[in-house]
């Protein structure tokens, strides 16, 4: 009999310790399952980040480093140093990326150094206890912003793929999502550009995800997931923030 | 080795031992005094085949080294005083994932930004550990150019055989200077792909290490405390080992002296001309030069003559942090006192000499 | 000879270091131990600048000096500074073209130098560091002619190389 579905070799047998309803485990399978299809498992470097996914390295089943909180870029751009030919990602969530460490993305983006960044934003500290993350709708209720978040107080929530694709090292730059099978499929998409466009050697390359944190939010995953479509979704947009080849050729 | 010597600055023959010590791993953020260190990276690096990124701030240049180091890199940074003091949390991540890293600070007058003129108050933060958890780092203390040349040429070894940090502490005197230098020779470099080979915890993709598709992790992360603790020990067993292998010092003329100085980098060689003045006034003096910081010295003080010594001082450029150790190491034997300057500035060696006749005054 | 310790002053832009670089080089081409240290602070076009340069037969213990063999001061604050920390029956050599008042003590060889108008003699200003270095390597010892100018082929190097004869010239008093 010939099997019609496998288990990706590109993750562990380890189950997660992510949350039913949690969308880390989806995001995860799809990444590792384009880098099986490529052939690139045994020639790529992953780094980890702090908050949920930190034991991402326990699940991803390539090469790992695990980085300090917000640093994961600065790591990957060590990596890339020494191993010039191999694939190089990092896997950060919002609070990582877009609070603590907007430094070093920043920074990454405007090298262009040539690895891809996978940016997990359901708009909370999940590791943490559900407080207040830069990417918390306004309104929304935190542990830090417990009558919901005030543009007075707190400002908008930060759109950092929206300014990573202003900066010129910056090649590709997709806002995904992973509410809907279709969704997920053109995530995987995305994520296989990125690769591919890191493969060439073009610059740097981010996939934002929204995705869903249903216990610090405190909804059933299915709420969750409406969630996003209705809310985040209404201020994140979907879709390519910015594709460097087309807009040269355009 | 070559024989012939070359006039250099402290900071470019710093940046030069490194290169030659086989270092092709340079990441840094300008601060004074040893901006000269990644100019020189700058131009130099590429020409070895090497990488020079200038990091956007001192943590972004630690991490890189972590990562380049976790990939089995040959890594060199430096900076100075509030730069290392940035650099903390990584020193701390790279010891519990035993990533090797070589790293210098010309340290300067602090606290705070201070001010830019040499200084060697970073002691405490270097040799306690000035970021999170139970950690080491052996530290080398250079007193010449020379010194420190060979300490780097050294420490890039050093660093890939204990797994771990290796901090050579100059102070910006040393590093701003220039001495007659005499440079080894180049060591030699793995390619690539020939790293997973060499350093078989290094992360290098499987590809490169044959049928063995075993994944390698670069990790500090130990969530359940029976795993963390079993790590910790494991880690100060290698550094328990250390601490014997790595202990170096230098003794002065310590048969038959009245007071013995203790001092280490720049602050030792001004005590080497204070003893000479205190033989011209009748004053017999010796000293014990600290190499290692940590681990400290502590049997130097075994050679000390007792029946002739009657106090020791430690000669500092700060308001007395090694002070404690020197205290550690005589456990009670002598009276220890403190010659120090702080904030930059640095004495004079009548300055030191006549401190040294105070204190044996003081006993009498 | 034990030790030469020496003081080079003066403001950014006269050539200071360069003197005290060059003499720490021919000494180390002589086979001497040497140490050259520069002031260093907050950069600024114009400010002052010293340095100073032990030369010894044997390793050198401090870098820093307190007092001086020799003093080379090309204006006035500098000789202000430094003409206290020469050691009694020591050199101070100073810049008389622009220095307005006299040595004040008299238990030290001093030389006066018109730099503005040596330089102005070999038509060209730039070369009144040379001129002083001239004066001071022929007038105290502390290394040889020659060895000057083999520091001058290592320092003078690529376009620079063409300066040599110039301030060999000017080296010379010629």
């Amino acid at each position: 009999m010939k099997p019609i579905f496998e288990y990706t070799k590109g993750m562990t047998e380890m189950p997660t310790h992510y949350c039913p309803g949690c969308t880390h485990g989806i995001a995860h399978r799809i990444i590792m399952e384009v880098l099986e299809e490529m052939g690139d498992l045994g020639n790529t470097i992953g780094v980890a980040p702090i908050g949920c996914s930190v034991m991402a390295h326990q699940y991803m089943n390539v090469d790992m480093c695990e980085a300090a909180h917000g640093r994961a870029p600065a790591v990957a751009s060590g990596i890339r140093r020494v191993h010039p030919d191999k694939v190089v990602f990092t896997y950060q969530g919002d609070g990582d990326l877009a609070s603590i460490g907007t430094g070093e993305i920043i920074h990454a983006a405007v090298r262009g150094e040539k690895f891809t960044t996978f940016f997990i934003n359901n708009g909370i500290y999940g590791m943490t206890g559900g407080q207040m993350a830069p990417t918390t709708l306004i309104g929304q209720r935190s542990t830090t912003s417990q009558d919901g978040r005030s543009k007075e107080l707190n400002g908008m929530p930060v759109k950092m793929s929206e300014m990573i694709a202003t900066i010129d090292g910056a090649v590709y730059v997709e806002r995904v999502a992973l509410d809907s099978p279709a969704h997920i499929r053109q995530a995987k998409k995305a994520v296989r550009k990125a690769f591919e466009l890191q493969k060439q050697g073009k610059g740097f390359t981010l996939i934002e995800f929204l995705s869903t944190c249903p216990t610090n939010w405190g909804m059933t995953p299915v709420k969750a997931l409406e969630w996003v479509r209705n809310n985040v979704m209404a201020y994140y947009p979907l879709g390519v923030i910015k594709d460097a080849k087309e807009e040269e050729q355009a | 080795m070559t024989t012939d010597k070359v006039l250099m600055k402290g900071n470019e023959a710093f940046a030069e031992a490194a290169i030659r010590g086989g270092a092709r791993l340079y990441f840094g953020y300008p601060i004074t005094p040893q901006s000269e260190v990644p100019e020189y990276m700058s131009r130099e690096l590429p020409k070895h085949g090497g990488c020079f990124v200038q990091a956007e701030s001192e943590l972004g240049a630690i991490n890189m080294a972590y990562g380049a180091g976790a990939a089995g890199g040959t890594v060199f940074i430096s900076s100075s005083s509030p730069g290392i003091a940035l650099m903390q949390e990584g020193m701390s991540f790279l010891c519990s994932a035993e990533v090797p890293l070589l790293a210098m600070n010309v340290s300067r007058g602090g606290p705070g930004i201070g001010g830019i003129q040499p200084g060697q108050a970073d002691y405490y933060q270097v040799t306690r550990g000035g970021g999170n958890g139970d950690y080491r780092i052996p530290v080398f203390a250079p007193s010449s150019i020379q010194e420190a040349v060979d300490l780097l040429y050294e420490g890039t070894e050093l660093a890939q055989y204990w797994r771990n940090p290796i901090m050579i502490l100059a102070d910006g005197m040393i590093g701003q200077m220039m001495e007659p230098v005499r440079l080894p020779d180049f060591k030699p470099v793995p390619k690539p792909n020939e790293i997973a080979g060499l350093r078989d915890w290094a992360c290098t993709g499987y590809a490169d290490r044959g049928g063995d598709q075993n994944r390698r992790v670069v990790k500090s992360l130990r969530m359940q405390p029976e795993k963390l603790e079993e790590h910790v020990e494991k880690l100060f067993a290698k550094y328990a080992l250390a601490e014997k292998e790595l202990c170096r010092y230098e003794t002065e003329n310590l048969q038959g002296a009245e007071v013995v100085f203790v001092a280490f980098g720049t602050t030792a060689r001004i005590c080497r001309e204070a003893c000479e003045l205190l033989a011209e006034q009748g004053v017999k003096a010796g000293l014990i030069r600290p190499i290692s910081l940590w681990p400290f010295p502590n049997k130097a003080f075994d050679e000390i003559d007792f029946a002739s010594t009657k106090a020791v001082i430690s000669t500092e450029l700060s308001m007395g942090q090694m002070l404690t150790d020197v205290q550690i190491a005589l456990n009670g034997r002598l009276p220890v006192a403190l010659c120090h300057r702080t904030g930059g500035m640095v004495p004079t060696s009548p300055e030191v000499a006549a401190r040294a006749k105070a204190v044996l005054e003081g006993l009498k | 000879m034990s030790t030469y310790k020496m003081f080079f002053a003066g403001s950014g832009g006269q050539g200071v270091l360069l003197m005290g670089k060059l003499v720490t080089y021919a000494a180390m081409l002589e086979g001497k131990e040497a140490t050259f240290l520069p002031s260093y602070g907050p950069e600024m076009r114009g400010g002052t600048a010293n340095c100073t340069v032990v030369v010894s037969d044997k390793p050198v213990s401090s870098p820093l000096i307190y007092e001086a063999d020799i003093a080379v001061v090309m204006n006035r604050p500098s000789m202000d500074k430094f003409e206290p920390m020469v050691k009694p029956g020591g050199f101070m050599f100073y810049n008389e073209s622009i220095i307005d008042r006299k040595p004040a003590r008299d238990d030290i060889k001093t030389v006066a130098v018109d730099l503005a108008a040596r330089s102005a003699a070999l038509g060209n200003d730039k070369v009144a560091n040379m001129v002083m270095l001239g004066e001071v390597v022929r007038g105290t010892g502390v290394v040889q002619v020659e060895s000057v100018f083999k520091a001058f082929e290592k320092e003078f190097t690529g376009r620079k190389a063409a300066l040599i004869p110039l301030n060999q010239k000017a080296f010379m008093g010629e």
